[in-house]
């Protein structure tokens, strides 16, 4: 199935031959991989192969073992499905896929989705959703700190409990945390909505809460609709105060140049 | 970067293979730190005091009387536990650059440790009834192989596969940490002090001696002392989250108990699965899934967390 020649990697890091394994079962449009037996970089090979090249457009991975780095950079409309937990960066730099992780994820799970869909049953790491661009990610369990860490698009959807500074440096998107939330809420936030059903340990500087709006009742009761998540908890929404940073206000140095 | 690791038999009759698990666990994030790897394993009260003493190094592959130097040192290691009033049970030599001795002795542990050290090159890595460190460099099934740790039967274990970041690629600069000259005490931690120096001063103010310029070791003695001094060891580990400043997340381990604790910022990773019968907390969960091996519900602890189970 793959002739690995090198054999020894002082970091155990690389596999210089990355030949693609082609055992998934394929079944008309439909896939599925056991990866119990495959190192991360054959199992991304295998998914590449699988929706770029057999024109397969549902994968199901079987036995991820909590590995980093599955299923990143998937740039095309599919739907995928771990049936178990990832590790580190699952997911991450996708555009367009619809993924459902029946487990739990690690640190840093669809940073930078551009758009798609990412449902996880279970809890998430911290840093869930950082420099999110668009779609959806849901998180049926907690996170960890610092969940969609400069944010800029797209909707962050937690049922659980979220741990310190969410939506740090968030500029642009929501995020809708129904249960507590750590210190630091919206830190250094430039813009965007948080939306929170439970307590607040803190808020971060320059997080204010906001005034609710018709738009805000759509906007949940559409995405709770969306993924059959029963009716929406009471939530208050926060904000930027804008007090922090000197919005359209010119530098001194540039200042010199209009003049 | 570095992966830590620490597992507990809740339920054990004390007779679980950690020596194999942390080894399975430690391998398995060989990629967070291919330095040195460490492990602080506990095994249901010894008879007497095992201690593990590191040798001298080589001075480089010319060093030709290395071998006798070192034979030399074990010689004079051993006459001096004799002559302090320490009954010795047995000595053993196997590994190349460290020996294990086990004894008993009614004295001061610190003025045995102390004359011990005063050997040049001599480092005493871990002193204790059930405790016993080893260190060295390289991956983990490297060391397991070296030192025989596959093998270990006992209670709990913490391990620590290190990148150095701080400090040299060194024996006596890996983790874990012996809480010198605090019988039973150990830690690994991941991050970086900040007051480091602050510390240290006020800590060898105080008549605490350090066997290496890596930061953590602070956490070790720190904690220790606290505890001398008769607080527990969760409460002394709630008050570290205030008096040491950085990124960490570490673990301790006492002869029967083994707590976690992680900075105010969660800048640190850690997965923790618990259930009835073992505990397992890693850096990253593809190593709990080595000891564990099937779909298991585990979750990151919040900042500010300090957890601590006995066995």
């Amino acid at each position: 199935m793959d002739n690995l020649s090198a054999t020894y990697d002082a970091r155990g890091l690389v596999e210089l031959d990355g030949t693609i394994p082609k055992i998934s079962e394929i079944d008309g449009e439909r896939a599925v991989l056991d990866a119990r037996e495959l190192s991360t970089r054959k199992i991304n090979a295998e998914l590449r192969w699988l929706l770029y090249e057999q024109g397969i457009k549902d994968v199901t991975v079987l036995n991820p073992g909590a590995r980093h780095s599955l299923g990143t950079g998937i740039l095309t409309r599919c739907r995928l499905t771990f049936e178990g937990s990832l590790g580190y960066f699952g997911v991450g730099l996708i555009d367009g896929p619809e993924i459902q992780i029946n487990g739990r994820v690690g640190w840093s799970v669809a940073e930078n989705m551009m758009s798609g869909v990412v449902v996880i049953e279970s809890n998430a790491g911290s840093l869930a959703g950082a420099a999110l661009r668009g779609g959806d990610l849901v998180v049926k369990g907690q996170v960890g700190a610092r969940t969609g860490i400069d944010q800029k698009g797209g909707t962050i959807l937690v049922l659980g409990d979220a741990g310190s500074m969410t939506g740090f440096m968030l500029q642009r998107g929501r995020q809708i945390i129904c249960g507590d939330v750590g210190p630091g809420l919206g830190d250094s936030m430039y813009d965007g909505t948080i939306y929170v059903g439970g307590t607040v340990a803190s808020l971060g500087i320059d997080c204010v809460e906001g005034e609710w709006t018709d738009a805000d009742t759509e906007l949940i009761e559409r995405k709770f609709r969306i993924y059959g998540l029963g009716a929406p908890p009471e939530l208050k929404k926060f904000v930027c105060g804008k007090k922090l940073y000197n919005y359209d206000n010119l530098e001194p140095s540039e200042r010199k140049l209009v003049l | 970067m570095c992966g830590i690791a620490g597992i507990i038999y809740r339920n054990g009759d004390g007779h679980e293979q950690v020596g194999r698990d942390m080894t399975r666990m430690l391998q398995a994030m060989k990629h967070r730190g291919p330095d040195s790897t460490g492990y602080a394993l506990y095994r249901p009260d010894a008879e007497g005091y095992v201690m593990h003493v590191k040798l001298s190094e080589s001075n480089g592959h010319q060093d030709f009387e290395f071998a006798e130097r070192v034979n030399r040192q074990r010689g004079e290691i051993e006459a001096r536990v004799r002559s302090i009033g320490a009954r010795v049970h047995s000595v053993d030599t196997s590994a190349a650059h460290a020996m294990t001795l086990t004894f008993d002795h009614d004295g001061d542990l610190k003025e045995l440790a102390d004359y011990v050290e005063d050997i040049r090159g001599a480092e005493v890595l871990s002193l204790g009834r059930s405790l016993e460190i080893v260190k060295d460099l390289g991956d983990a099934d490297t060391v397991a192989a070296d030192y025989g740790l596959n093998d270990f039967i006992g209670t709990h274990a913490i391990g620590h596969a290190r990148m150095a970041t701080e400090s040299d690629v060194d024996i006596a600069n890996a983790h874990p940490y012996w809480a010198y000259p605090f019988p039973d005490v150990a830690v690994v931690h991941n991050g970086q002090l900040t007051n480091y120096h602050q510390w240290r001063r006020r800590l060898e103010r105080a008549g605490h001696r350090f066997q290496s310029d890596c930061d953590s070791e602070i956490i070790a003695v720190y904690l220790a002392e606290l505890m001398a001094k008769g607080e527990s060891l969760e409460d002394s580990m709630r008050r570290s989250l205030h008096e040491l400043d950085g990124v960490f997340t570490y673990i301790c381990v006492t002869e029967d108990a083994l707590g976690v604790a992680k900075d105010e910022l969660g800048a640190k990773p850690l997965v923790l699965y618990e259930s009835d019968d073992i505990v397992a907390l890693a850096s990253e969960e593809i190593a709990i899934r080595k000891v564990v091996d099937r779909e298991i519900e585990t979750y990151d602890p919040y900042e500010g967390a300090v957890m601590v189970w006995t066995t």
